[in-house]
């Protein structure tokens, strides 16, 4: 009995030790050494960098272009989730529920929708942050602003126009993220039993009362769970601001984010101290949002 | 199930324990400060021929930016020239676009490589490198022997400029080996075809601008919209032209109102007039490669760039295109500095890390690389100028280079450069973003300026930055 105990422990052991290792090796002591470097002026090629306390921090708190960043993100954090959700479970909806005949199902052609709108989510950011600078060029090989011009309007500086470019990345973002909670709220419908809609559409219920009384209640759990991972996204997008927009997070700094200041500070400035101490406080902004978006949408779970 | 699940989580917790991760945590991102490579194993004697001493036995590892010129100029004319002298040397060759990504963490480490071309968008700050003694002192390679001839110091065979601009703290340790010479570009076959002149004077620069536009033929004038630095460049220069070189000089060292003076205002005006009226549509979105491949389709007359555009644009460039440079117009008679003035600067900088294993073999290999041949069949291999005295002469040169050639000798010593670009790369993206919007109508000069000013103030102030003066 005892020996069996302590097999057991050891096989078990013997599978985590390697990935809570190399966990602690490569994230966990990485993350703390962040802490240091960002209470050193380290440049990223010397061996000795000196302590400096929280000098970088004080720094950090004038810097007008991080706090254009931060304001960005902010504005991501709401709008992302917004009207990514809202969008995700319109679709979700009229894939699964939303059709209009008498058993309940999708609209017509749905499973063929459902394949497409998952495209966006199978390509590399990195590709589709490419693929949009070409939708977006702003002359005649531009697929946007070539029927634009076409029907003879002035092209619009989708990506080099700062009062454009922001509304731009979200726009790619919001591109890329619906398909894959189309496919996670889709999912969660599929577990709600399909007499409660039965039942409702029985009781006379239309499409939109439907949505409301019955969807939503029933989803709102993996609504809460799409919050928090856009709003995670919304705090370190990087890859889409970084290859996309002009000048990495521009024109004028109208789309740079945090992580974009903090990876411009580190390798373009060779600034590592103070890279470090950015990527400091965006820490503790993604962990306070997180916390707080559990705290806030926490709600009696309805058991089927 | 005869035992419960959290016994076995606290076993599990307490064998982790034992695992140990602390001399692996030790090693990471954070730097550690190793013992210098020993370099002193046995020195090898110096002489005329071999004035560095370089050992037979150690290997020289090279990396080369592998951007506008390529790699194979290393290759296949530095690398065999290297060879010919060392036939035992092992000499590592490599070559990246990242630079900064591949070497940064060898510097870091304690063992960089012997010769870097730290060239390109992802060049490594050399204020940084020189702040923390990474860049070995080339003064020894100024004062040694030339390769081609024991009576002349290197120092003698190369551009004065070069010496100048690869100084750090006083001591001259980045070797620019190419001489960018920037100027205002067209096809000289455009120009012939539609009787348009190369202009002289700012009125007859606006003149040809309104001549392209109402010809209908193609738009007059563009630059590399995503990319606003090309468009400073040719309005700093102005500015220099107008007020002097004293213009730059106060702006690299940061001085009170350096920004904001006279020459600049009018240079800031002129230049965002062009950019309301001439601007061929959609410039401000469109990079280097797309303006300057507009310009080969005949879709635009003008654009800013330098030297090494011939180069860069070989496979789009229609065979009669004849490419040609005119310098920056005068702006009125009064102008500080005469026609033809030039901004031109040593590039595509060459280092070598104090720390490395044979810095020894990393100076000698650029002595080899300044030698008349090595840089005259480089010149000629990528189409560009070198720093290298004379290296150009007798061979053949094609008409863009042969044109920014002809420039540069008339210019004589009416050479203007700038360094806060490179000093201090806060202040480059500012000016980035900035000119952007003064070229498409989002600030006013004064505007503009005025935002430029409180950029160099704010580094000025900022004691973490190092100050360099010139």
């Amino acid at each position: 009995m005892l020996f069996n105990r302590y097999r057991r422990g050891l096989f078990i052991t013997a599978f985590l030790a390697a990935p809570v290792t190399l966990y602690l090796v490569y994230v966990i002591s990485p993350y703390i050494q962040a802490f240091y470097i960002s209470m050193t002026d380290w440049r990223g090629v010397s061996a000795t960098p000196a302590f400096i306390g929280l000098e970088n921090f004080r720094r950090l708190l004038e810097d007008g272009t991080f706090w254009k960043a931060v304001t960005h993100n902010a504005g991501l954090l709401v709008l992302l989730p917004l009207i990514t959700i809202v969008l995700a479970l319109f679709f979700a909806f009229l894939l699964n529920v939303g059709g209009g005949g008498r058993a309940v199902g999708g609209i017509r052609g749905s499973k063929f929708y459902r394949v497409v709108f998952f495209f966006p989510q199978v390509l590399a950011v990195a590709v589709v942050a490419v693929l949009f600078q070409q939708v977006f060029r702003p002359d005649g090989s531009g697929m946007l602003n070539a029927p634009l011009m076409a029907l003879g309007g002035k092209p619009i500086g989708f990506l080099s126009d700062p009062g454009v470019a922001f509304w731009s990345v979200l726009g790619v973002m919001v591109w890329q993220a619906v398909g894959f909670y189309v496919v996670l709220f889709s999912a969660g419908l599929a577990s709600i039993p399909r007499d409660m809609f039965e039942a409702a559409q029985i009781d006379g219920a239309g499409r939109l009362s439907l949505f409301f009384r019955i969807t939503l209640p029933l989803l709102w759990d993996t609504v809460q769970v799409a919050w928090v991972y856009l709003g995670i996204i919304a705090l370190d997008v990087f890859a889409i601001v970084w290859v996309m927009t002009d000048q990495h997070g521009g024109p004028d700094w109208s789309t740079t984010v945090m992580a974009a200041e903090v990876y411009r500070n580190a390798f373009q400035y060779f600034r590592f101290g103070y890279a470090s101490a950015l990527g400091v406080v965006m820490f503790f902004f993604t962990v306070g949002f997180a916390i707080l978006s559990l705290r806030l949408t926490r709600r009696e779970r309805i058991e089927f | 199930m005869p035992d419960t699940p959290r016994f076995t989580r606290r076993e599990l917790l307490r064998s982790a324990a034992l695992v140990p991760v602390a001399g692996a945590l030790a090693a990471c991102a954070t730097p550690a400060a190793k013992p210098s490579a020993s370099s002193s194993a046995a020195p090898v004697a110096t002489s005329a021929a071999n004035p560095f001493g370089v050992s037979d036995s150690k290997p020289l590892e090279v990396w080369i930016f592998d951007g506008g010129f390529g790699q194979d100029y290393a290759k296949n004319i530095h690398q065999p020239l290297f060879k010919s002298k060392y036939p035992k040397v092992e000499i590592k060759h490599n070559a990246t676009k990242e630079i900064t990504k591949v070497l940064q963490p060898r510097f870091a480490g304690g063992n960089p490589p012997d010769v870097i071309d730290n060239s390109g968008a992802n060049a490594m700050d050399f204020g940084a490198l020189a702040q923390d003694g990474q860049l070995q002192d080339l003064t020894p390679l100024l004062d040694a022997p030339s390769w081609d001839d024991p009576g002349t110091k290197v120092r003698d065979t190369i551009d004065k400029a070069v010496i100048d601009i690869g100084t750090y703290d006083g001591t001259f340790s980045v070797l620019g080996y190419v001489n960018y010479i920037f100027g205002i570009w067209y096809s000289q076959k455009a120009f012939k075809d539609n009787g348009w002149v190369p202009p002289k004077t700012w009125d007859e620069f606006l003149k040809l601008n309104e001549t392209i536009k109402k010809s209908g033929k193609m738009a007059p004038f563009t630059y590399a919209g995503k990319f606003p630095q090309y468009l400073y460049e040719v309005l700093l220069t102005m500015a220099a032209k107008i007020g002097g070189p004293e213009v730059l000089v106060n702006i690299d060292n940061l001085e009170d109102g350096a920004w904001t003076s006279e020459a600049m205002k009018t240079s800031a005006t002129a230049w965002a007039e062009i950019g309301a009226k001439y601007l061929m549509e959609g410039t401000a979105g469109l990079d280097h490669v797309q303006t300057q491949t507009a310009q080969n389709k005949y879709k635009v007359a003008m654009l800013p760039s330098g030297s090494w555009l011939e180069n860069e644009q070989k496979t789009t460039t229609p065979a009669d295109f004849e490419y040609g440079m005119f310098p920056v117009p005068d702006f009125t008679g009064s102008d500080k500095m005469p026609y033809g003035t030039l901004h031109s600067q040593p590039s595509e900088n060459f280092i070598v890390p104090a720390k490395g294993a044979n810095p020894q073999g990393g100076m000698e290999y650029l002595r080899a690389m300044l030698s008349k041949k090595a840089a005259g069949d480089f010149s000629e291999m990528v189409k560009t100028v070198s720093t290298v005295k004379g290296a150009g002469d007798g061979r053949q040169l094609s008409p863009g280079a042969a044109s920014a050639t002809k420039a540069y000798t008339a210019a004589g010593a009416n050479i203007v450069y700038y360094r806060w670009q490179t000093w201090y790369a806060q202040l480059k993206d500012e000016a980035i973003a900035a000119t952007g919007e003064l070229m498409s109508g989002g600030l006013t000069p004064d505007k503009y300026l005025e935002r430029l000013q409180k950029k160099s103030d704010e580094i000025k102030n900022d004691s973490s930055i190092k100050k360099y003066k010139r």
